[in-house]
């Protein structure tokens, strides 16, 4: 069976360019601002693992570890610099906008256009991805119903809505379009936790419902343990660490001598990145 | 690629099409203020730019620099439009949204040349009621058919040139945006806007014969102020067609050579 996503030894690269410090000499001093040099860094660097079709999938690490660039190398926004991305069989370099119709994302960033209302950007949304915001509405309102929006406040401009308010929005710009992929980039950052519960809930019951698969990147270890199904924790771009929550707890009491049930997940976590540092 | 897939697909773009223009009338209700406030700007600009004639106690020359007034306001617009799509949705924070969202970049770049034709016109045509209220111009002479088709056709080529420009936020997030402009003011300077290019230095007017803008002062200038006929016209309408099937398709292919950096280099996101 084609798996939902293969990620096979993908790479990115990225360079950055910095002033050369200054030193004694004086010609040096006069020409600093044409002194630049270049230093390159991996954001991901030989990253692989596959996702069953209907599977949550995490990716944990700090920040800077990579999330977010390899979410967005599975976006299609980013090219890998080696290796390659497939998305239920589709090469994300080749085959792009096959692949952009299967997928959708949420982003730590609710990315609005901040002067519309909330339905002047969904309906913008909606044509982008082929509906009319009629076809669109009674899904959408079936969303906001779940997540405690009222329809009044969607007529209003976004900036004035607060930050949760906003990314529940976001949420439900994408999950309107019921994409086989859902890319699902901290989407809970900043919210409160009542609202937290909710966009949880929601997510859960799409991918049980509906069959969505997702991936998820969060810094909340709670949230990684509910939703997940499988997860990997990354650092400086690599992967160090692979496998069910219950695993990686498992496997990490074993290393401690305690039994899984007395370790968190946020303390497998703690401890695999001070491993990853001693090394 | 079968008949009722291909119909899909057509009505899949033509459906993303529409958005671009329903944002584009969605965001200018929203800003309706800076909207009024850049067109009393634009009024007085030309009517001061107009004055100048009638000082002279020239009418002719007034209509000539109050056309090159105009006309330069509705390219730049169209130019300026078309190069900002990037940097304003940067700023926005929606152009990951929008490049990550399932239609082809030609799709989304003719929604986007599309609408910004709509508002250059109606801005154009708000501009040129004002201005000869206020003028009292006399376009007795004037043949609006020939000006309306040159003023549709010079579009092509603006758009192309914008396109271009556009790809400089790509390549540069800070400093993109500040090119963008020095190549709009490079092409004011070299395309006769309120003088005859045979004033600029020999090596200027080599430019000029590479501006379409240049053609587009010629024409309508032509046909506001001596009613020159599509026939008349034939050269200008020429040369600014194939201008057009230059430009346009050069800007689509430096967009998507722009797009295709940016996504190497990481350079779409604001953190860039």
């Amino acid at each position: 069976m084609t798996p939902a996503v293969k990620v096979n030894q993908v790479c990115k690269r990225f360079v950055n360019w910095h002033k050369k410090a200054v030193n004694g000499n004086p010609l040096h001093r006069v020409f600093s601002f044409l002194r630049w040099e270049k230093k390159d860094f991996y954001a991901v660097n030989r990253v692989s693992f596959e996702i069953k079709e209907g599977e949550i999938f995490g990716i944990l690490g700090a920040n800077g570890s990579g999330k977010s660039t390899l979410i967005r190398l599975i976006s299609t926004l980013l090219i890998p610099d080696g290796g390659s991305i497939e998305i239920f069989g589709r090469n994300s370099i080749c085959e792009e906008l096959a692949i952009r119709r299967m997928i959708n994302r949420v982003s730590v960033e609710a990315s609005f256009f901040k002067k519309l209302s909330a339905w002047e950007n969904l309906s913008y949304a909606a044509r982008l991805y082929g509906y009319s915001p009629s076809e669109v509405r009674t899904k959408l309102m079936e969303i906001f119903e779940f997540l405690e929006l009222s329809e009044e406040k969607l007529a209003e401009p976004i900036e004035n809505y607060s930050r949760g308010m906003q990314q529940k929005v976001a949420i439900a710009r994408a999950l309107f379009t019921t994409p086989s992929l859902l890319l699902l980039d901290e989407p809970t950052t900043g919210l409160d936790p009542k609202s937290k519960r909710q966009v949880q809930a929601l997510v859960r019951r799409m991918n049980q419902e509906k069959g969505i698969t997702g991936i998820l990147t969060t810094h909340d270890m709670e949230e990684a343990e509910l939703l997940c199904n499988r997860l990997v924790i990354m650092k400086d771009g690599v992967i160090i660490a692979e496998g069910t929550p219950e695993q990686l707890k498992k496997e990490a009491a074993a290393g401690n001598g305690h039994s899984s049930s007395s370790i968190s997940l946020e303390e497998v976590f703690l401890q695999l990145a001070e491993e990853g540092c001693a090394a | 690629m079968s008949e009722s897939h291909r119909t899909n697909s057509l009505k899949y773009e033509l459906k993303a099409l529409v958005a671009f223009l329903e944002r584009a009338v969605n965001l200018f209700k929203r800003y309706i203020g800076w909207e009024v406030v850049a067109l009393t700007y634009a009024n007085i600009n030309v009517i001061t730019i107009g004055l100048i004639g009638v000082a002279a106690g020239d009418p002719q020359r007034a209509l000539y620099l109050t056309i090159g007034a105009i006309l330069w306001g509705y390219l730049s617009i169209t130019f300026q439009d078309m190069a900002e799509t990037i940097s304003w949705e940067r700023w926005e924070g929606t152009i990951e949204y929008t490049l990550m969202a399932p239609i082809s970049r030609v799709t989304h770049l003719a929604g986007s040349c599309f609408s910004t034709v709509m508002y250059g016109l109606v801005r154009t045509g708000i501009i040129l009621l004002v201005v000869s209220q206020f003028l009292n111009i006399n376009l007795s002479k004037a043949n609006f058919l020939s000006a309306a088709v040159i003023l549709a056709i010079s579009s092509l080529p603006f758009l192309g040139l914008g396109l271009v420009a556009a790809v400089l936020p790509l390549l540069s997030p800070e400093k993109g945006t500040q090119a963008t402009h020095i190549f709009q003011a490079l092409l004011m300077l070299v395309s006769g806007v309120y003088y005859e290019v045979t004033v600029l230095p020999a090596w200027v007017q080599s430019f000029s014969v590479l501006s379409p803008a240049t053609y587009t002062l010629k024409a309508m200038r032509l046909s506001l102020l001596e009613g020159a006929g599509l026939y008349e016209l034939r050269g200008y309408i020429t040369i600014l067609l194939v201008l057009g099937l230059i430009f346009l398709p050069l800007g689509y292919m430096g967009f998507r050579l722009g797009e295709n950096y940016a996504r190497r280099t990481g350079k779409l996101s604001r953190s860039g």
